[in-house]
């Protein structure tokens, strides 16, 4: 045990030497792991940035909300079958939140309606096409994460009267008022005009998930007096999310009940969940997954290749010195060792010096593009250290055995 | 090559020990392409324990090969090789590796040290293979390098030191794990006379101190040195006997 712990020292010694006295051929042969390293771990930032601009996105959700709506959100096959059901009314959530009144107990905490359209903002020469458009009422900032930059949602007053006031994404914001302050102007809405109230503080986007920068939410007195309510409404439950799966099945019964359906009929209404959305997401973000690592993998490979190349050099060029080994005592595992921690250290420096580029890039676009998202993370550093000594043992074996099995007489007299 | 005349004392023949080698009927067949060639035709040869001797014969005459062979840095293709009563004819790689280790120190034509290691690492180098912690390596391979008349140069590497510090270096290292028998495969070949010298002395000394020394040369002068001299020719002894 001590023989393999004082070889193994040796070997580390020895590989240093090497790589001191080649500092140029060293050097270049890191660069290829340094490359395939670089390559890999960004791609691993951006592929654990998928995951962040999502928990992102979603936060403005939350996952302890319930999605009552005519559609479900997956796939389906016979959607000529669901077209056909009754459009969800926004009068529902007052139902619900009566009934949450009465029974104090229920895993059911507060509804909000949703009414939605796309509507078109002027102010002044500025226009805003295909914005979306929020009706809701008072409650909404308890169901959804609402952070207000400046000025105030709308009260329950405001709500119940539908009086023309208007809550404003960042984006909404920034392009109708540049530099100047929004609370208290007048924007039109689809031709009607409304007073900005409140402006929301910005969330960013990512792969133009819901977003609440780009959007505006009006009374849903004031979307019914304006706008039609009959198409894309919907109801947003909280839950208590400890209880989620008695949580469903009290909103189904409860909507069963409100939409007044026989025993025997079906529902006509879906009740959705967030977790149906990443669902959606998690194969394409697999997908992107396994051909950015697949890619990035290639430059690994040619770094890789280089460490193998350098490595039979290496091994041909201190032939004699194997040789003088094996006869001063080193058997075939030592020799074997030797060149494998070499070619290993070399891929160890070219890992470190890989992942200091890597952070250094990833810091450099945090502060250049901030709603980009990297993450660098510990596990990544780890994680490219470890690809970094297996590359070091897979490139390294073969000239490394052809090393150790090196007839000790042909290689003392090699010249 | 001249050699000042050695006084009688030194000439003494120290008693044998036990037997260490003993080959009876080896012969080594390489194939070269569609030809075989006949390296050793069936030799026989016993050499005990502090005895000095050289093998000598001409270029072809199967010389290094028969030092490979007591080297255990190649095995017979037939007939019986005991060291220390071990049989080397069948052993593995690494049995062979650990026999080179502990029982034979060898000295190369071209000192054959490590260039950018010092002349201490260089002489720990068969410790390291041996399993010995550093404090012992450091201690043992000292007192080889003070054997020798280097003390002072422990810490040079090759390139700073003269040929014959270098193949002093080298014998430390042959002598550092305490082997059985020291093989030297023409320790004068790559030094001036003087210096050859100077290393004859020092086997000569090494004798002295009951080491046994096996000499591998074509040179005359240098075979004179030993007590006992091996001929061979075509693969077989032509002579062996005292010098």
């Amino acid at each position: 045990m001590n023989r393999f712990l004082y070889e193994f020292t040796e070997a580390f010694r020895i590989a240093f030497a090497q790589i001191r006295a080649n500092k140029m051929r060293s050097a270049l042969t890191a660069l290829g792991v340094i490359i395939g390293i670089v390559a890999v771990t960004l791609m691993g930032t951006a592929i654990k940035g998928i995951d962040v601009g999502v928990d992102r996105s979603m936060a403005g959700f939350g996952d302890n909300v319930l999605y009552v709506g005519k559609w479900p959100w997956r796939d389906v096959d016979d959607w000529w079958n669901l077209r056909n059901r009754r459009p969800i009314r926004t009068q529902y959530a007052q139902q619900i939140n009566d009934w949450v009144a009465a029974n104090p107990n229920s895993p059911l905490i507060v509804s909000m309606p949703v009414a939605e359209r796309n509507s078109t903002i002027l102010r002044g020469e500025y226009k805003l096409t295909n914005i979306y458009t929020v009706g809701s009422t008072a409650d909404m900032p308890r169901i959804m994460r609402t952070d207000i930059r400046e000025g105030r949602f709308f009260n329950e007053f405001e709500s119940e009267s539908g009086r023309a006031v208007v809550v404003i994404g960042f984006d909404v914001a920034d392009a109708l008022f540049p530099g100047e302050s929004p609370i208290g102007k007048t924007i039109r809405v689809s031709n009607q005009t409304f007073e900005v109230i409140g402006v929301v503080a910005r969330q960013g986007s990512f792969l133009g998930l819901f977003s609440w920068d780009s959007q505006v939410v009006i009374p849903l007195n004031a979307f019914r007096r304006y706008f039609s309510t009959t198409n894309n409404s919907e109801i947003r439950v909280q839950v208590d999310v400890t209880r989620m799966a008695e949580a469903k099945d009290e909103l189904r019964g409860l909507m069963r009940r409100v939409r007044q359906l026989g025993p025997e009929q079906k529902d006509d209404f879906e009740i959705n969940e967030q977790g149906a959305i990443r669902e959606q997401l998690d194969p394409i973000k697999n997908g992107i997954a396994i051909a950015g690592l697949f890619i990035t993998g290639l430059a690994l490979f040619v770094g890789a290749i280089g460490i193998m190349n350098i490595t039979y050099v290496s091994v041909k060029e201190r032939t004699k010195e194997i040789g003088t080994r094996k006869a001063l005592g080193a058997r075939r595992r030592t020799i074997l060792l030797q060149f494998l921690i070499e070619a290993v250290c070399i891929c160890l420096v070219g890992g470190v010096a890989g992942l200091t580029v890597a952070a250094g890039l990833s810091a450099v676009v945090g502060a250049v593009a901030p709603s980009f998202p990297l993450v660098f993370s510990t596990g990544l550093v780890v994680t490219g250290l470890v690809i970094s000594v297996l590359t070091g043992v897979v490139s390294g074996f073969a000239p490394a055995v052809q090393a150790s099995k090196l007839d000790p007489v042909v290689a003392l007299r090699y010249e | 090559m001249h050699s000042a005349p050695l006084p009688n004392a030194s000439r003494a023949v120290r008693p044998h020990g036990p037997l260490v080698i003993d080959i009876e009927g080896v012969t080594k067949l390489y194939r070269m392409g569609a030809e075989t060639i006949h390296a050793l035709r069936g030799v026989d040869l016993q050499i005990h324990r502090n005895e000095y001797l050289a093998i000598m014969g001409p270029s072809g005459s199967g010389k290094s090969t028969l030092m490979n062979m007591l080297g255990c840095l190649d095995t017979p293709t037939a007939g019986r090789y005991e060291f220390a009563s071990k049989n080397v004819a069948v052993m593995s790689d690494d049995e062979l590796a650990d026999i080179r280790n502990r029982e034979i120190g060898f000295v190369f034509q071209s000192f054959n040290l490590l260039p950018r290691s010092d002349a201490l690492h260089n002489v720990e180098l068969p410790l390291i293979y041996a399993g010995l912690s550093p404090g012992e390596r450091h201690e043992r391979a000292r007192a080889a390098l003070e054997n020798v008349g280097l003390g002072e140069r422990i810490h040079h590497k090759p390139n700073e030191l003269s040929g014959g510090q270098r193949q002093r270096v080298a014998i430390a290292r042959a002598l550092v794990n305490r082997p059985s028998i020291i093989l030297a495969d023409e320790p004068t070949g790559a030094l001036d006379s003087r210096t050859g010298v100077e290393i004859m002395a020092l086997f000569e000394q090494l004798y002295e101190q009951g080491n046994t020394l096996i000499v591998v040369t074509h040179e005359e002068d240098i075979a004179r040195h030993a007590r006992r001299i091996v001929r061979l020719r075509d693969g077989l002894i032509e002579s062996d006997g005292p010098a």
